[in-house]
Order: C-alpha cells, then structure tokens, then sequence
C-alpha cells in the first residue's frame, strides 16, 4: 500500500464515513454482486463482498450427469468463452481414459479454442471502455464478435452455449462455410481490432482513468492464486498454455504479454496483446492444419452415425449404451487445467468407474481472484472501483458456479 | 540444478515428516500424499519455504464426501503447484465426520480464504484460526451442507416432476 | 403531418381523431424504457441485441434505465437464484405503473437445466410475467420478438389497468399490495 492510500485511510474522519452498497444491481456491475462500500467523500475506506447470487449447484449437478452430459453444464460457467470450457473438459476425461487424440484434433480445437479466448478478451476489453464512458468501443468490437459466433454456429449450431466438440474430437469437421468465413475472418478482424485499440490505447482520458485504477502487486497476486490475464498484468508470466502445454500448443510460436503494475490499463493492454496473439496462433495452426480425422477412433464414447444406428447392429448398441450411460470408465483422479479466458480453468474428477463423477470440481479462476477486490479498491475513488471491477472480468457464472 | 520430480518429493516429505505420511500413490502422473490432518497446515508451510521444492501456488482446495468410509468420511484435497519445477502435488487430509476440523492456511496463501469458505459452505468441514467462516455462496439461512451425498440435487418445491415414472421415490437420491 | 396508420381513425382535410388511449398506448409502446436485470449466458445475448448487428434502439429501446423508477420493462435474463429472489422483488416493486415484464431464457422462465436446490424453478413464482421467451439461451431474433410482443400487449392495454379489480387480484396472489395509486406499497 503506497504512503498516499494510508494517508487518505488514517485521514477518514468516522462522522464522514458513509455505507453505500454497490450492488446487487447496479448498471456498472455487469452482473449480479453486491460490495458494501465504506466510503469517505469519494474514498473507499473498505469493502465487503457478497457471492453467490447465481449460485446454481454446478458441482452438485455434475454428479448427476453421465460424462457427456457435463459439457452442457460447462458451456455456463464462463459464457464469453464456452468453447474453452468445452474442450477442457473433454480434455480431462480423455486424459482419464487415455486416448491419443489425432494431430488435427488438436490443432482444430486449438483453432476453437483461441477465436473464443479472442471473443472473451474482446468483451472485457469493450466493456472497460463504456465503464470508462466509451459506448462506442462497445459497438465496435460486437459487430465483429459476431463473427465469431458465426464460426461458433459453423461447428456447433449455437451462438453462445455452444456444446462444442465431443470426449474424441469434433461433432463435424470445419465445414466449407466455416473455411471460408475463417478465412474472410482473418483478414478483415486484425484491421477492425486495430481500429478499436486506436480509440482507446493511446486516449489521454482513458489512459488517466485507467493508469493507477485498481493495482495489484506480483507477491500479492500470487499470494491470492491469480492466473490469466490479471496475474500477467501484475509481471508474472504464467501461462497455462506454456508451462502445462496441451493440444500440441508447443507447436505454435507465441509470446506471452506481461504488465507492470497490474493496473487497469496494464490488463486492459495485456489482453489487447494477447488478442493479437491468438491471431497469431490461429494463423499459425490453419495454416499447419494436419490432414486427417476430425475425431479419435473412440467408439465407447463418441456417438457413431445416425445412418449407422439404423443400420449397423455394432453401432445401435454403441449408441444405446452412450446414451444410457454405461461406459466402462477407469477409476481415479485426474486434474487438468487449460488457460481459460480469465486463468487457470482446471478440472478436478474423482472417477468410482460409475456412469457418473463421484465428484467434480471446478477450479474457477475469477472466484480465486475476485476475493481480492476490496484490496485492490482501498483508497481509490468509487469510480475507479467501477474500472477495476469491469477489468478483472468477474463472470457470475464462472464466479458462482 | 536439475527439475526435481515426483520420488524425490516423495522423499523430502517423508524425510521430514515421517509417519504423517500415511499413504502415497502417482495418479495419472501427479503425485498424491495422503497425511495426518492437523500436520498438512506445517508440511504445506514447509513446502512453500523450502528452497529446491518451491511449492508457491495454490491451485485449489476441494472437500470430498465419502460417507461410505467409517471414522473418515470427509477428505479435504489441497492441489499445489511448484513452477520452478512445474511439478503438481496433491495433499490429501482424511477427517471423521464428528470432527471436522483442520487448521487453515489463509497465513500461507490469501487466496485460501474463499476456498475454505466454499468448502465449509458445501461440506460443513471448519478451518480452525480462518478469518471469516461463513457461507460463501448459499444463502445464509441454509441449515444443510448441500455436496454431502446424503441430500438431494433437485428443488424440493417443484411440482410439475414426477419421478415415479422413471423408476425413482421423489425423496431419495 | 402524415396519418398514423395503425389507428382506428376519424379522417379529415387536416386533421385526424382517435381515442386518446389508442395514441396514448402507441406513443407508450414506441417507447418503453427497458431495465435489463440481466444476471448470467442470456445477459450476454442481450448485450448482442442492444449491440450493433441487432440493434434494439430500432424500437425506441436503446435508453436502458438501471434505475427501476424510471423503467417501463423490467427484462429478466438469466438464471435467479433463491438468494437473488428477494432483489428481483424489490426491483419490481420498486418500477413505477405502467409497467411489463419480460423473462427471457429457460432458466428465468422455468428453471431451465438447473433444477437444484439453489436456483428459483422460474421468476413467476415471485412476480407476475407477460412474456417468456425461451431458449438456453434465446438468439436476438427471439429476444426481438418478445420485446415485439410486449409492444402488442402495451398498445391493447387500458391506461387504466392498475385500478382494475383483476389487476389488484393479479398482484395480491404474489403478495404485493398497491396503494390508491396503484403503485406498490
């Protein structure tokens, strides 16, 4: 804590202090979270979060539900980027089974994998700018999010839950739609997004708004399990795609950004870099795209044809017993973590060998930082408190599973 | 100097805390240390001040319900990660359900705080020393703790389901 | 001045007559003031039907009022939990007559996937709805057109539906009193 914030703090007379509550409901939330703020003048003396307001049983809901059945749940933890969640999963009951995933597999969810840590990052990064009192860097962006969910719609048929992919592969290859709007895609998002970063990179208002609004140092960041974006900001360079590589993302060449002060301008220009980079990846893997299958051989798991089911004895009683849930499934406990769009997204799977999970957790990356919220407001003005809350990306679903 | 890996983990920890260390076994290649709970708190401490082992994230803490295992019903799961060897390592603590207690680590890592919260909230297990030990996600007034395996998922107060016809008793699992 | 077609009308050189609930109600539903109580996935294909590509400001609806006094329609997106039912009340009752609701996605209008122990099994249960719209969640385009359905109920509507008898009954059932005003207490 600097000299000037203990200043303020030990200055705050008690007669002046005043509570106010930021939330449940407040237009600058973007969601549903309530801080009681204890504020002196515009200082915020201290704050108290409530959780919880969308809790919806995600981990108890789990446990009912046949492992192909989860994906769903996952597409709601964090809506901005469900793809990630998706194959996170999927990648953490292939690796309980142990399956070798095909080369193009991988390098197409890579693909998947990187467009939605772009749409994610494009979101947060707009919605800095209309809590900084940009609209505009709000309908930019989202015209060429739709982009994205027109890939999204290629591959899955949704815009948003997706249920991408299935324990294997893919439902489908890259279609030739989806070939040709990937293609116009990477051509007209690179001069679009630099559009979007002119308006607010180099603003002198949104510079001062932001330098300074909500810091966080590299011990404490640490200190409070901070991943993705947030902790990168702060200097510390870890990235699950590069300490832990999955998905053959050794392959790819990228660089991982790092802020210095772990402001909201230092996140804010992390993920503006790390956009361009995930460009830099999809490029790379379309380009490398390997030829082969869009899915493992992996019968005990991946729903043959309909054409097959009607026909083929083998492959009715396939889809029988997928549907019905009874897969032989190892027994153990497997842990897998993949870079969501907000940090470490981790699985953790407790297998009896029943149909369903005998427990599974979700390491949730925004609920491990955002308790670190009211130390990163202390003595700054309520609206920076806004900035900082909108940069760090707290997603109610991911927060509150 | 050389990445350390799992054995010599294993090693260290037995070496220094020798009969605390009940079980050991490698799961899908990250090694799992089942120990006496109230000795996790000073073996997660060691871990974190040791020089080569350099146990400095905590990733994430997750109670278990087994109510089939008698005198240790509840496990608490500590997953940790070394970056400077990039090594997982799971800390495993099994308590008896009339005394769910185990020391906190919020002294060691500020990010436990909510962790602890959420695993209290869900499986009634209490941190001893934590700060704050309320419910974090359910409402207040719940009197149950929802993930233990005895209670059920569905909302009670739903009318338009019967599951009957799928071969299930409304009040059981 | 050009006819204002959708009336029914007394037409002359200059000058047009109608009943002044009928203009009223039209001017009403060109301009409701949406509050969006958006909560989780359907918040996010809300913020793509107010954005660029499906643009919500077509229907007079691009002034989003966070403040419940000054909203017309309260749009319910997403999953309400238990703990957040009592908000959502407040909210409601806090919205000052005429006033609409809108439940957008299966989890605002049933429960939807989540049927557990913490998640209320639909809004309806606590404050009376005009629209679902379904969906997990609904695309814009089924968004729009419950927004567009709203508008059909707001043009067919009394002025004076608050002082109604089946109104005050309608509320009573959840347990909401209004005053002479017809607002809530």
């Amino acid at each position: 804590m600097s000299q000037e914030i203990k200043d303020i703090l030990q200055a705050a007379d008690p007669a002046n202090v005043a509570t106010i509550n930021f939330g449940p409901t407040h237009p600058s939330t973007h969601g549903i979270f309530q801080n009681i703020l204890k504020v002196d003048g515009e200082k915020i003396i201290s704050s108290e979060q409530t959780v919880g307001y969308i809790h919806r049983a995600f981990e108890k809901l789990a446990e009912r539900r046949p492992y192909n059945q989860i994906t769903p749940i996952t597409d709601r933890l964090n809506y901005c980027s469900s793809p990630i969640n998706n194959i996170g999963w999927e990648m953490t009951v292939e690796k309980l089974i142990g399956v070798d995933i095909p080369k193009r597999v991988q390098y197409m969810r890579v693909i998947i994998m990187e467009l939605a840590r772009i749409a994610d990052h494009l979101i947060c990064n707009s919605v800095i700018g209309v809590d900084a009192g940009a609209l505009t860097s709000f309908f930019y962006p989202f015209s060429e999010r739709e982009k994205i969910y027109e890939l999204y719609e290629e591959m899955s048929g949704a815009r948003l839950t997706t249920n991408m992919g299935r324990i294997g592969g893919f439902e489908r290859d890259f279609t030739p739609v989806f070939h040709q709007k990937l293609q116009s895609f990477l051509k007209t998002f690179p001069k679009a997004f630099e559009e979007f970063d002119s308006m607010l990179a180099r603003n002198r208002i949104f510079m001062d708004r932001t330098k300074g609004a909500g810091p966080i140092s590299a011990e404490r960041a640490l200190s409070y399990s901070f991943s993705g974006p947030n902790l990168r900001a702060a200097g510390v360079d870890y990235d699950v795609r590069a300490m832990n590589p999955y998905s053959s993302y050794e392959d790819f060449d990228f660089i991982i950004p790092v802020g210095v002060n772990g402001d909201t301008y230092d996140r804010f220009m992390v993920r503006q870099e790390e956009i361009r980079q995930s460009l830099r990846i999809i490029e790379q893997a379309y380009k490398n795209l390997p030829e082969g299958d869009y899915k493992a051989d992996l019968p005990d798991f991946y729903l043959p044809p309909k054409a097959d089911v009607y026909n083929n004895m083998e492959a009715l009683i396939y889809h029988f017993k997928i549907v019905m849930g009874e897969t032989e499934l190892p027994v153990g406990e497997v842990y897998h973590a993949v870079e969501g769009g907000n940090g470490e997204l981790g699985y953790y799977l407790i297998s009896d060998g029943g149909r369903t999970p005998y427990r599974l957790q979700f390491r949730r990356p925004c609920f491990i930082y955002y308790q670190a919220y009211p130390e990163m407001i202390k003595g700054l003005p309520i609206s920076d408190a806004v900035l900082t809350l909108s940069s760090i990306n707290v997603i109610a679903g991911e927060l509150d599973a | 100097m050389e990445k350390q890996n799992n054995q010599e983990y294993l090693t260290a920890v037995q070496a220094a805390f020798g009969a605390d260390v009940l079980a050991h076994e490698e799961a899908f290649g990250m090694l799992n240390i089942e120990m006496t709970p109230n000795r996790i708190h000073d073996a997660i401490a060691w871990l974190q001040q040791h020089q080569d082992l350099s146990v400095n994230y905590l990733t994430n803490i997750a109670g278990v319900h087994y109510p089939e295992a008698v005198g240790r019903e509840f496990a608490v799961v500590y997953q940790l990660h070394s970056w400077k060897n990039n090594l997982r390592l799971r800390i495993k603590g099994y308590l008896p359900k009339d005394n769910l207690h185990i020391a906190t680590i919020t002294d060691l890592f500020a990010g436990a705080n909510w962790m602890e919260r959420e695993t209290y909230d869900f499986f009634g297990i209490i941190f001893d020393g934590h700060p704050d030990l309320r419910r974090i996600l359910n409402m207040d007034d719940m009197d149950y703790f929802p993930m233990r395996k005895e209670y059920v998922l569905e909302d009670a107060t739903r009318e338009d389901k019967d599951d009957r016809f799928f071969g299930r008793n409304n009040n059981e699992l | 001045m050009g006819k204002i077609e959708d009336l029914e009308t007394i037409n002359g050189e200059g000058y047009q007559l109608t009943n002044l609930d009928k203009a009223i109600a039209l001017a009403r539903a060109n301009s409701v003031w949406p509050l969006p109580f958006a909560t989780s996935c359907c918040g996010i294909e809300f913020m793509a039907t107010m954005g660029s590509a499906y643009d919500l400001s077509r229907f007079g609806m691009e002034r989003m009022s966070f403040t419940p006094r000054q909203a017309d329609l309260l749009i319910v997106a997403g999953t309400i939990s238990k703990k957040l039912g009592p908000v959502l009340k407040r909210v409601y009752e806090q919205m000052a007559e005429p006033k609409w609701v809108l439940s957008v996605g299966a989890c605002a209008c049933s429960g939807g996937i989540f049927d557990t122990y913490s998640v209320l099994q639909g809004i309806d249960r606590i404050i009376p709805v005009d629209v679902y719209v379904p969906g997990c969640p609904p695309r814009p385009e089924q968004i729009i057109e419950g927004v567009m359905n709203i508008h059909e109920l707001v043009k067919k509507e009394s002025n004076r539906r608050r002082y109604s008898e089946e109104y005050k009954h309608l509320l009573g059932t959840y347990q909401i009193e209004i005053d002479q005003h017809g607002e809530a207490k």
